[in-house]
């Protein structure tokens, strides 16, 4: 038992992640592509026509994917920039470092399909609603994230600055997504809750949560491939890496 | 299968521009994301295997110097 703890801990260092990381890459790529297919294939060839949207409401199977990673990728940030930040742990801080762009791409996601799925629905790109407005809040704190990281040239300065960011910024996790409950929106409740059983078709549903899947899995390959340069553009004047890349030659 | 000819899926009801838009923009962002990785990737490791090449020879030649020093 105590053995398998300190394996856990190996990990932890960025010379024993590298190819550990290295090796899952592959791995997250296959099932991505597995769960995109399977639920793009039930979305959009065969899931029956909405009652009440037509052939538009399709656009769920790539916006409720988009905007559930976007909320979910700003919470794995967050517990890794302040673990990061309670015990300095390079690593930690990394992987905040590297799930930042995917976040802010699938908040972006999610506001673009959600202009494309709101104008011949609602008859608006755009509302000032509280949940438009809230996820647009989470865009920019990916962007500020990012650009903040950015601006501090000493890289361990730059996480503990990013990881309180990161960390304020949570409180608009919840605002989100209890929005659509606390205000009146024109945006409509949720489809599926952890309380109560789904209001739509079982077909519908799992075209939804085979999509988000693959958005999950694309995610955590994308993390590792970013987490994985990080880690030599980091550690590039340590011995590790400079055995590593001069090996390959 | 849901739809009855090609037209009809490229259609999607009359709302084909919004769920095209969607995915072509979500398509094109998640095949972009990926790809630039993989860029960026290969452009830090030719630098660095460029800066550590660059070391050596440095470390090589003072060596050599040192040593021309030694004997003289």
């Amino acid at each position: 038992m105590t053995e398998r703890a300190i394996n856990w801990f190996r990990y932890a260092s960025p010379q024993a992640f590298y190819p550990l990381a290295g090796r899952m890459i592959p791995w997250f790529w296959a099932l991505a592509a597995l769960f995109g297919v399977a639920g793009l294939s039930i979305g959009f060839l065969l899931a029956p026509t909405d009652a009440q949207q037509g052939e538009g409401y399709r656009i769920i199977f790539l916006h409720v994917p988009a905007s559930w990673l976007s909320m979910f990728i700003y919470l794995v940030m967050a517990f890794w920039a302040g673990i990061g930040l309670a015990f300095n742990i390079r690593l930690s801080g990394m992987m905040a470092s590297a799930l930042a762009p995917t976040g802010a791409l699938f908040a972006f996601l999610s506001l673009w399909t959600g202009a494309l799925w709101g104008k011949p629905m609602w008859g608006t790109w755009w509302v000032w609603d509280a949940r438009l407005t809230s996820e647009l809040i989470l865009l920019f704190l990916y962007i500020g994230f990012i650009a903040l990281q950015a601006a501090i040239d000493d890289p361990r300065r730059a996480d503990k600055a990013g990881a309180i960011l990161a960390l304020v910024g949570v409180v608009n996790i919840p605002i989100i997504y209890f929005s659509v409950k606390w205000w009146n929106t024109l945006h409509q409740g949720a489809s599926v809750s952890l309380t109560k059983a789904p209001s739509m078709a079982a077909m519908m549903l799992w075209g939804m949560l085979l999509c988000a899947l693959g958005c999950w899995m694309y995610s955590i390959a994308i993390a590792l491939m970013r987490v994985r340069t990080i880690m030599l553009e980091r550690e590039r004047h340590t011995d590790w890496v400079r055995e590593l890349l001069t090996e390959q030659e | 299968m849901h739809w009855n000819s090609l037209g009809e899926f490229l259609a999607m009801g009359n709302h084909g521009l919004y769920v095209w838009g969607s995915v072509v923009v979500m398509a094109v962002l998640m095949v972009a994301e990926p790809m630039l990785l993989l860029r960026g990737r290969k452009t830090l490791l030719e630098r660095l295997k460029r800066q550590y090449r660059a070391e050596r020879s440095e470390a090589t030649r003072a060596r050599a110097v040192s040593n021309h020093r030694s004997t003289a």
